[in-house]
């Protein structure tokens, strides 16, 4: 409790009123498979409560820097991580850390919508059941619809809660999904192309949720659409064969980028 | 353009903008040239065809942007592309508006061919035109090799067709006072020299639009302004 109101008074002293307050540091991060390097000492900062968007051609580690960030790598073998990456300052890396905790903190929507095989009601009580976030039946009532409300679901699916999540939509289960990452009260929320599978429709419903989540949660998406990337976030950080070329204010880099490679990529000219 | 798009098609497109506001541009130095040539020769048959030319004009800043706004919905282009596309429509308003007032002039020559001119002032106005068209084709240069530079040096040098602009609207004023006779033909020919110091304006405009398309950056607001005519007043005493 102390080092909070310590961390508070440091913010407080340091920042300016305007100054944007950093919710995870990337600091000389590099990430292996095996022999294989994937990332190249990337230094990124992830702003609290913005949108930041991550965008790049297949395979230049956008989504290995993502997936470090909950230690999403740590499920790989081979893979190792070095360098810092800070949650509230906190290294996440430190072998006191809970994972399941971190993960809970720092939730993660994946590509395709990937409900359980259970009701609508279950999937979104899950996480908060086994965090221990939820004592009894009101608890659980309370938390599903509250999680449902902000995905924008709960008025599509409040008579049918207990039927199973998968006979939803695609756009409704990616919904469902982002419901049941927020539902263990995430303070970031990480996003591998959650739009890629849906329909122009079903992104925008979602990109509007990205919209009003980023009050409450500090989110990271992964794109391939340029467009989404300029619509939905505030800052961009642009990788190329494993080294972050370029990051700024998405206004800037979509409109007047710095590095040739980000030029060439975003107007569609990469060989 | 260095790198051509995986898409060749949007080269296809990109390439289109450029190559019409191209013609669209030596339409309008054509029109402003030939208006002038028609005001110094009285040649109403020349000015008659001025006029007609200028529905070329109108009708390539539709075409542009048709096809700029079917290239976006199409394409979905960013950075310089985006520059570049909104970059032709602009353009493309600019040079319709200076052969709106090459026409001008040209009605204009139809109005005065009759009534006699002093031939000082007429020289004033080729000498004014000459520096017009000098930006106007500069800067179509600037707007086909990119060059942020040459838009820059333009937009410098519209400080001297203000000034020489404000100099003949005082001799202007001066020829009116000393023989009322000539107010008619001085009336026409100050707007004649107001369109031209326009067309200056115009070729101003695109230069900045050429500098933002080529960097990304807006030129810095000041813009040299010479145009003094705003407070010049004909002294009855003198």
């Amino acid at each position: 409790m102390n080092m909070m109101s310590d961390a508070a008074t440091e913010k407080a002293v340091n920042a300016p009123a305007d100054e944007p307050v950093i919710k995870m540091r990337g600091k000389d991060v590099c990430v292996f498979y095996g022999p294989k390097q994937a990332l190249f000492d990337v230094n990124l900062n992830i702003r609290e409560n913005a949108v930041t968007a991550l965008i790049g051609p297949s395979g230049c580690g956008k989504s290995t820097f993502l997936r470090s960030l909950n230690r999403m790598n740590d499920t790989i073998d081979t893979c190792r991580v070095t360098g810092d990456i800070t949650l509230d300052g906190e290294d996440i890396y430190d072998p006191a850390i809970d994972v399941v905790e971190l993960r809970a903190r720092v939730g993660m929507v994946f590509q395709k919508p990937n409900p359980f095989p259970k009701s609508i009601y279950e999937n979104v009580v899950y996480g908060p059941r086994i965090h221990g976030l939820v004592r009894n039946k009101a608890d659980m009532d309370e938390v599903v619809e509250k999680s449902l409300v902000r995905a924008g679901l709960f008025n599509e699916v409040k008579d049918r809660l207990h039927e199973p999540g998968t006979g939803l939509s695609g756009g409704q289960q990616q919904r469902l999904c982002i419901a049941r990452a927020i539902a263990v009260s995430p303070e970031v929320i990480l996003m591998d192309e959650p739009c890629s599978a849906l329909d122009p429709i079903a992104t925008a419903t979602v990109e509007e949720l990205i919209h009003e989540l980023r009050e409450n949660y500090t989110i990271v998406i992964v794109t391939h659409s340029m467009q989404q990337a300029a619509r939905v976030s505030q800052r961009t950080a642009m990788f190329h064969l494993g080294v972050l070329v370029e990051e700024g204010d998405t206004d800037k880099i979509f409109t007047n980028p710095d590095d040739p490679r980000t030029q060439d990529y975003i107007t569609g000219r990469f060989g | 353009m260095s790198e051509p798009h995986t898409v060749t098609a949007y080269d296809d497109e990109l390439r289109w903008l450029s190559r019409r506001l191209s013609e669209m541009g030596g339409i309008a130095e054509g029109m402003v040239a030939d208006a002038l040539t028609a005001l110094i020769n009285a040649d109403t048959a020349l000015a008659q065809r001025v006029i007609s030319e200028d529905l070329l004009l109108d009708q390539g800043e539709r075409e542009i942007y048709e096809k700029a706004v079917l290239v976006i919905a199409k394409r979905q282009p960013m950075a310089s592309d985006l520059r570049e596309i909104i970059g032709s429509i602009r353009i493309a308003s600019d040079l319709e508006r200076v052969g709106d007032l090459g026409k001008n002039i040209a009605k204009r020559v139809i109005s005065i061919h009759t009534m006699a001119q002093p031939k000082k002032l007429v020289r004033g106005l080729e000498h004014l035109s000459e520096l017009a068209l000098t930006q106007l084709k500069e800067v179509l240069d600037a707007f086909s090799s990119h060059s942020a530079e040459q838009a820059n040096s333009i937009r410098e040098r519209d400080e001297e067709i203000d000034a020489i602009y404000t100099s003949l609207f005082r001799e202007l004023l001066t020829y009116m006072m000393e023989d009322p006779r000539n107010i008619s033909a001085c009336t026409h020919l100050l707007f004649c020299a107001k369109n031209i110091e326009r067309i200056g304006d115009h070729a101003t405009n695109i230069a900045e639009t050429v500098f933002y398309v080529a960097t990304g950056q807006q030129m810095t607001v000041e813009r040299p302004k010479d145009d003094e005519s705003a407070s010049v007043v004909a002294d009855p005493a003198e």
